[in-house]
């Protein structure tokens, strides 16, 4: 798959007709397409379809009959309500306190020239890179010694470890992007810094805000190991719920798609909300530099 | 909040390069202002840093002390202090071969990841700037529906495909003239079950690349490309001389970010070996989590994550340099 995408934008030679050569990229657009879609659509499609019809060792490739028993059961698999409730009160937790403190880091490496600036810049920037994994033997028992193991509470303590410099770096981005002037013009006619900034810079930065926080709020709800580690079986979040359709006595897959695809698509949907901004937001002045 | 409201486009002004560097503390002529002026931006730092400090700093200085101490099952519940052991930890795991196949392993599964991610990404990207409008909204919907996709539910959905009895993949390539795939097992073997993940990790890394080089590619201005092009530059040419040298900080940062995260990969490799990963599938990050949590080691856990994060630290200050130039032209 991947030498016929890369080997066709370079032969660009022929230059027989417009219409023409847009066929031959065009048709290579729909293989990407049926590549890229192809994992979601078979979630979806066996989701839907009756057990037994997933078992079959020659599936067809479209849809048959419809069912929706593999919803109900996986509904069922253990409780489904509860992880999904202590993810949102996680994810949400989380959030709102990460664009709080968030925004005012944002605000002060954004908008202030002060000593040691680049010191914080650089401390932010480094503590998102060291690995999710490599932390969670001490973040374990610093959870372990403060008894906050196997508690909500512990498990947004250590989100905020990858969600708070994410939020403050992508909050930057998308301040720098508000010019400065602005707020100088609203000084100059009689606002303090303070009210300059709630009457000018908040409302531009709200969509910016929006974006964040939901993206944000997905990474948090995303989250895998952590949620495995720190939690207990009752305890556990809607990530590790997946894991219920695994047993001993082998796994089901047409209810396992069903609850794959109730945990994906309003991720999904949401996602599809934000991406735009977001990509913006990420590489604001990346290229111009 | 509405669908319109969040994905409406930036308001700011387009076309604005980077803003002249006013100084900006300056504005009152007095010391005493310029002294309140320098207290702010750490009171607004505060709440930030310190929150940071608990949930961050402490377990980075943990992770390093701990794996200086004797740290096992006696010492979690308190029965035995952690005693100190100088670099026996190090020497333990440095002086096991059993290490040295791992730090290759991963090395090689995510230098392929990267590769295969940076490449098939470029190409899709290009490909969208030729298509037509609905095989681009079509490409689209796909990438941003993968990219969207939870990690775990990605995982799950793969080992579906790759299912030995009635995953699609081995009915699909069975399908083919002369090919017999019916009942094959993918994970019998540690590379061929890493190729499968690795086929994982870049369906779910490429969006991001395709998206973020698409926005570099509007960019690149017309002219230029036009001007290679009277100048006798084929498409080849463009590309590697136009194109290429304007989005290189968008590919050094993608570039750099993607080492880190596929260094980092665990739950692909985890939940598809439902929890106890082979050895033959161990990555440094599955390696590590074993000897503490399985083993109950967590000092010589904690070398192996110490000695991850130290092999990475060349890529990170790649990234790091390149980020802190954006942020200097901002």
């Amino acid at each position: 798959m991947s030498t016929a995408t890369v080997s066709g934008p370079r032969n660009t030679t022929g230059r027989s007709g417009p219409r023409k050569s847009k066929l031959g990229w065009n048709l290579l657009g729909l293989f990407v397409f049926v590549t890229a879609g192809f994992p979601v659509y078979w979630m979806l499609n066996t989701a839907f379809k009756p057990a037994k019809d997933a078992i079959d060792p020659d599936p067809s490739l479209l849809p048959t009959s419809i069912t929706f028993s593999n919803f109900s059961r996986a509904l069922n698999i253990a409780d489904f309500w509860g992880p999904v409730g202590r993810s949102l009160i996680v994810s949400l937790t989380v959030v709102v306190i990460g664009i709080v403190v968030g925004m005012l880091a944002a605000l002060a490496i954004s908008r202030f020239a002060f000593r040691g600036r680049k010191v914080v810049i650089v401390g932010i920037l480094a503590v998102q890179m060291v690995p999710l994994v490599a932390m969670i033997i001490p973040v374990f028992l610093l959870l372990n010694d403060l008894g906050q193991y196997d508690r909500l509470s512990g498990l947004v303590l250590t989100y905020l470890t990858f969600i708070l410099p994410f939020t403050v770096w992508t909050l930057r981005g998308f301040i720098v992007n508000i010019p400065r002037e602005l707020e100088e013009a609203a000084m100059v006619d009689g606002c303090s810094r303070t009210t300059a900034f709630i009457r000018v810079v908040f409302p531009l930065l709200a969509p910016g805000m929006v974006a964040t926080s939901v993206y944000g709020f997905i990474q948090a709800w995303n989250e895998y190991l952590y949620a495995l580690m720190l939690m207990s079986q009752q305890n556990q979040t809607a990530t590790v719920w997946l894991g219920n359709f695994t047993t001993k006595h082998g796994t089901e897959y047409a209810p396992m798609m069903a609850g794959s695809t109730l945990m994906a698509v309003p991720i999904v949907v949401l996602f599809l909300l934000v991406q735009r901004k977001m990509a913006a937001g990420l590489t604001a002045g990346a290229v111009k530099g | 909040m509405s669908a319109a409201e969040t994905t409406a486009p930036v308001k700011v002004p387009p076309a604005r390069s980077a803003p002249p560097p006013t100084p900006p503390v300056v504005t009152g002529g007095s010391t005493k202002r310029l002294a309140g002026a320098t207290a702010v931006p750490w009171a607004l730092l505060a709440p930030c840093l310190l929150i940071l400090a608990v949930v961050l700093g402490y377990p980075l200085v943990r992770l390093v002390t701990l794996s200086f101490q004797e740290f096992g099952q006696s010492q979690l519940w308190g029965f035995k202090p952690a005693g100190s052991v100088g670099f026996a930890n190090f020497a333990a795991v440095l002086g096991d071969s059993e290490f040295w196949t791992v730090v290759v392993r991963t090395i090689v599964f995510a230098a392929s990841c990267v590769v295969f991610t940076m490449v098939i990404g470029m190409a899709i990207a290009l490909l969208l700037q030729k298509v037509s409008g609905w095989v681009k909204t079509l490409v689209n919907i796909a990438l941003v529906a993968s990219w969207g996709m939870p990690i775990i539910v990605a995982t799950t959905v793969f080992k579906w495909l790759f299912d030995s009895d009635y995953g699609i993949f081995n009915a699909l390539l069975s399908k083919l003239p002369g090919v017999d795939m019916i009942g094959h097992n993918w994970f019998a073997s540690g590379p061929e079950g890493l190729a499968v993940i690795t086929l994982l990790v870049v369906w779910g890394a490429v969006p991001f690349v395709v998206i973020t080089l698409s926005a570099g590619l509007t960019q690149v201005p017309k002219e230029l490309e036009e001007a290679a092009r009277l100048d006798g530059a084929g498409a080849w040419g463009v590309f590697r001389y136009v194109t290429l040298p304007i989005l290189k900080p968008i590919i050094v940062m993608l570039t750099t970010l993607s080492v880190i995260w596929d260094m980092g990969v665990f739950p692909q490799v985890f939940v598809m070996r439902n929890g106890h990963p082979e050895a033959e599938f161990q990555l440094l990050t599955t390696y590590s989590y074993d000897k503490a949590f399985v083993v109950n080691d967590y000092a010589q856990g904690s070398a192996i994550a110490l000695l991850t994060v130290l092999l990475l630290l060349g890529v990170i200050g790649v990234y790091m340099r390149q980020m802190l130039k954006i942020g200097e032209v901002e």
